[in-house]
């Protein structure tokens, strides 16, 4: 069969064309125009509010990597990608082993229960937890105070050296069921019969997860662990709400040091949305750098 | 056909008691902060910082008076429903639209459109946000909910189009041809055959748009700063935090009016939501 011309095959999909239309604008008004405008702001000295706006070319940058709290904002993030994903991918799996038994007959329920705070606003959950945290009678100080695991109300958000454990807990706790749902539709995917056949060779327990089970969902791992870093680099709304990343900026992860830098004026300081830009696309680099180190690892464990 | 490794034998009635013991206590301290806060919304201020109990002693609505019309919750409330609703509609039509070409039909240049959508999947929104807020600005509607629809429809994720390319992909040839025969266009082939035939995908990406609009937090805050008029729910929770800091019971009624919707919605449709979050590792 021989090729149409090409002209002649653009025209036969010109349909096609006008279909993928409306969503390519809005894709290129709101994701690919920005992903271009945020390195050319990042090189200007600008506020955001007026119109006068200076290049002064890679200087943001310098001031960036020179600035103790940009790198500060930018290892915590990877502090907090390293405490909250090991934890969510261990518990959960083990949650959905549990509740993947046909006989638990309330599985159904529990699952329900524990996905609840995923449909739950974030920036709601943030604040709630303010109080929920407070060390003014708040519940979980009287709840710890009751069992007299502690004398003294412990101010968990207000303390630099607990606040990020205690934000890290709250973030798993608010997304714990959706890595719950990965791993149970993983879960799903091992065919009844291998259960069956490991069953009659007398593997039983533990060998049975280590020589069957896992790697049947390993491949399944590998995605939900990329999409789990990824998602715990975003904890913009959780932080912000709960903490503003105080106190003393020691709960400040990189969102919330480009938005500081970007808006917020209390402390202050002048907006800078050039030098917030300049934050943006430098951590913009580093995600999808680690995006796509972890898409090859993918890769070449699939392969195998 | 099952698909579950029942190590919970149904003989060992001991065992089996246990698990679900210690999963209904599980459950209680899991889900107490929603509970609490519920609670606490119905409460007076005195009583909230009083005990661990539940129950208050008298539904106290002025709570939720106070919240509606005093910090103006009410308006937020359809500022949030309308964003959420139009974004919905936006998001299914032009998605739909994409998936179905990407899943049925090749032509020049297919490869490249697909290649710069993958490519923008794990792109933060805060790196997209200040160009976004300046874009809005330029056009003149970052003070009206146009722009904060727009912009809440335009951060599509990837995952819709490839749901809709997926399921359109496997409708049988046969049912397309059919039309054609019959003299039906393009444009009427997707309208009448194959759009109703994508129901579940349809819910389930509303779903997952309505999960997203409601409860998106970054967008809005920043969008809204030098607009109250316009503020969402969660935005206006948070700025209720910093301007009536001590009123607690009137926050936490404002809580339970943001969240709640969304759980009653999540309640009586879990099948979509679930079949959504899983798309995401099953692709």
């Amino acid at each position: 069969m021989h090729k149409k011309p090409l002209s002649k095959q653009i025209y036969d999909a010109r349909w096609c064309y006008l279909f993928v239309l409306p969503c390519s604008i809005l894709t290129g008004m709101f994701v690919i125009y920005p992903i271009g405008m945020s390195w050319y702001f990042s090189l200007l000295d600008w506020t955001g509010f007026t119109k006068e706006a200076k290049f002064i070319g890679l200087q943001n940058y310098y001031e960036a990597v020179s600035d103790k709290f940009f790198w500060d904002a930018f290892i915590r993030s990877f502090i907090f990608m390293f405490g909250t994903v090991p934890v969510k991918i261990v518990l959960g799996f083990i949650i959905a082993v549990f509740l993947n038994n046909q006989v638990l007959k309330l599985a159904p329920f529990f699952r329900t229960v524990i996905f609840m705070p995923v449909v739950t606003a974030i920036a709601i959950i943030g604040i709630v937890m303010t109080f929920v945290f407070s060390p003014f009678n708040g519940p979980a100080n009287k709840f710890l105070m009751s069992i007299n695991l502690t004398s003294a109300p412990i101010d968990f958000l207000g303390n630099p050296d607990t606040v990020l454990p205690t934000v890290m807990g709250v973030y798993v706790w608010k997304w714990l069921g959706i890595t719950m749902m990965y791993w149970l539709a993983a879960l799903q995917t091992v065919p009844q019969d291998v259960y069956d056949a490991a069953k009659i060779d007398g593997a039983e327990g533990f060998r049975l997860w280590i020589h069957i089970i896992l790697p049947i969902v390993l491949p399944f791992a590998i995605v939900i662990i990329l999409v789990e870093a990824v998602g715990a680099l975003n904890v913009f709304p959780l932080i912000e709400t709960m903490t503003a990343g105080g106190p003393f900026f020691s709960s400040e992860v990189m969102e919330v040091y480009i938005f500081r830098t970007a808006f917020v004026t209390d402390s202050g300081t002048m907006p800078r949305l050039g030098y917030a830009c300049a934050a943006g696309v430098f951590w913009g680099v580093a995600v999808l750098f680690i995006t796509v180190l972890q898409g090859l690892w993918m890769r070449r464990t699939r392969r195998i | 056909m099952s698909r579950y490794l029942n190590f919970i034998a149904e003989k060992n009635q001991v065992r089996y008691l246990i698990i679900t013991i210690a999963f209904i206590i599980f459950s209680f301290f899991w889900i107490y902060p929603l509970l609490w806060v519920l609670s606490a919304s119905f409460k007076t201020d005195f009583e909230i910082w009083g005990g661990l109990g539940l129950i208050p002693d008298r539904l106290v609505w002025e709570n939720f008076e106070r919240a509606w019309f005093g910090a103006n919750m009410g308006r937020y409330f359809f500022n949030t429903l309308i964003i959420t609703v139009v974004s919905v509609i936006i998001v299914v039509v032009t998605t739909g639209m994409f998936g179905y070409v990407i899943g049925r039909y090749s032509f020049p240049g297919k490869k490249i459109l697909i290649g710069i959508l993958i490519g923008t999947i794990f792109i933060p929104q805060g790196y997209t946000i200040i160009p976004v807020f300046d874009l809005l600005n330029n056009l003149n509607i970052s003070k009206n909910l146009i722009g904060l629809t727009l912009a809440t429809a335009g951060h599509t994720p990837v995952i819709y189009i490839l749901l809709f390319a997926g399921y359109f992909s496997r409708v049988p040839v046969e049912l397309e041809e059919a039309a054609k025969m019959d003299g039906a266009g393009f444009v009427r082939i997707f309208i009448s055959i194959m759009l109703p035939l994508t129901k579940p995908v349809v819910a389930t990406v509303s779903i997952l748009q309505v999960l997203h609009a409601w409860n998106d937090f970054l967008l809005p805050v920043v969008i809204t700063l030098g607009n109250p008029d316009i503020r969402t729910l969660s935005v206006g929770v948070y700025a209720f935090k910093g301007e009536y800091f001590v009123d607690w019971s009137g926050m936490a009624a404002a809580s339970v009016i943001t969240i709640l919707p969304i759980i009653i919605l999540f309640l009586f449709m879990q099948k979509y939501f679930v079949e959504g979050v899983q798309g995401a590792v099953k692709g």
